[in-house]
């Protein structure tokens, strides 16, 4: 079972306002038979430092990716994740997390692989509901195991894999990492090297969206307005668009993914996990090097 | 698994005490020595300008090395990084419990790679374990310009 949405008035003006949930509407929630709240944090320790009452933790990278192979966890494994948590394919999953809700969207975006229906971001995540006030707690939960259906992960609609990403060349691409990282002066720090890339620089043709540019000093997401300036007006992209995200791992980019789809309705966004990490690595993949997009000769 | 026998005693000791237990039990360690990173003395407090950052880590985290005039050249840590990011601030406590107070030399022995005998690998992905790395070269780093 679901729970109703949160009917906000800043939530209402977004593309998919049953995406998202304030803090006030949480807290007034938190309980609900059919409500599950999710954490996931870019820190492995920082749900234990205290979460949100009920919650539960996923961790992306024990939990979500699959141990071996470069991918996210199958079906059973999900449907094993998902159980043990005591989340059931009805109910509602309310994510937040640390960052800006960084690996929350991300956790979203894994989850959206697997078809679950209703999936939502808590609103300025973590940071919001801390600087609130709200409890927090140091109790973890012990849910009753739910019985979650093995579904596989559909990988077509909302996942782009290198091979796409060339087909798909020409077409638009957001490069959300710094600004460093896309002009390719970032590849190595002192001491060691940093992003595991041979090469630095960016897909060509790629925009230059630093994903944070979607979130407030609040840590929650710009009004539609202030996102429309940037990704429509600024950067030119329209939501008839086809448009490939990527990053370095492809976190970041499920953040933008986000903003893309649910928040100003584009309908055909997909996000490239395997992304710089991939792209920078791969023989003969075309690279853009400074700060223009560029483009393939 | 027994720690590298260059490791300065109370390192070894933490290290033995992280491989000594399972993956769940290594993050209550983590957690436990995130909360008693000691704070800023007041000569560092609101001044990071006096301090280097660690960039390598994925939340801010800065660090001071002093090495004193004494026959030991003995190295004191100092470091700051916020609640939030009490991944970042255990492995800055590991320093600090296992190297601050020790010989320049016995500090600059410990082995780059020591901390894949923590154990920490299954639980922490490789990006945040080499913010661990990183503090230690950079530790090594401010040991050695110090003269």
């Amino acid at each position: 079972m679901s729970v109703p949405n949160d009917t906000h008035a800043k939530l209402a003006s977004y593309a998919h306002p049953e995406r998202l949930v304030t803090t006030e509407w949480l807290a007034e929630h938190l309980g609900d038979p059919g409500l599950a709240v999710v954490e996931s944090d870019e820190d492995v320790l920082l749900y234990d430092t205290g979460h949100i009452p009920g919650s539960v933790k996923v961790d992306w990278h024990t939990e979500l990716n699959d141990p071996v192979t470069r991918d996210y966890v199958n079906g059973t494994r999900f449907a094993q994740l998902l159980g043990e948590k005591g989340i059931g394919r009805d109910d509602t999953v309310v994510i937040y997390g640390d960052r800006n809700n960084w690996w929350a969207a991300y956790a979203l975006w894994v989850f959206s692989l697997f078809g679950h229906q209703d999936v939502r971001l808590l609103d300025g995540g973590r940071a919001k509901w801390v600087a609130e006030g709200r409890e927090l707690t140091r109790e973890v939960p012990n849910p009753t195991p739910a019985d979650y259906p093995v579904v596989e992960r559909d990988d077509n609609v909302i996942r782009a894999f290198k091979d796409e990403v060339l087909a798909h060349l020409g077409k638009p691409l957001v490069d959300v990492r710094s600004p460093g990282e896309y002009s390719g002066e970032l590849l190595h720090m002192p001491d060691y090297p940093q992003e595991g890339a041979v090469r630095g620089g960016h897909i060509p043709g790629a925009a230059s969206v630093p994903w944070a540019r979607a979130a407030a000093e609040d840590a929650t997401f710009k009004s539609r307005e202030e996102l429309e300036a940037i990704y429509q007006q600024e950067q030119g992209l329209s939501p008839s668009d086809e448009v490939i995200a990527y990053c370095r791992i492809g976190e970041r980019s499920s953040h933008t993914w986000f903003v893309l789809t649910h928040l100003l309705g584009f309908p055909n966004v997909r996000n490239y996990d395997g992304s710089w990490t991939e792209w920078g690595n791969s023989v003969r993949a075309p690279i853009a090097i400074g700060t223009e997009r560029g483009s393939v000769k | 698994m027994t720690a590298p026998a260059a490791l300065p005693p109370k390192l070894a000791e933490l290290v033995d005490d992280f491989s000594g237990v399972g993956v769940k039990d290594r993050l209550q360690l983590l957690l436990e020595l995130s909360e008693e990173l000691p704070a800023l003395p007041a000569k560092y407090a609101g001044h990071r300008e006096s301090m280097e950052q660690v960039h390598e880590c994925q939340t801010p985290l800065f660090l001071a090395v002093e090495v004193a005039s004494d026959e030991d050249r003995t190295v004191r840590l100092y470091f700051d990084a916020p609640p939030e990011a009490p991944t970042t601030r255990g492995f800055a406590s590991i320093m600090v419990s296992g190297l601050d107070g020790e010989p320049a030399e016995e500090v600059l022995a410990v082995p780059n790679d020591f901390y894949l005998a923590l154990g920490l690998g299954e639980a922490v992905s490789p990006l945040r374990l080499r913010g661990m790395a990183a503090m230690l070269a950079r530790i090594k780093n401010q040991v050695r310009s110090a003269g």
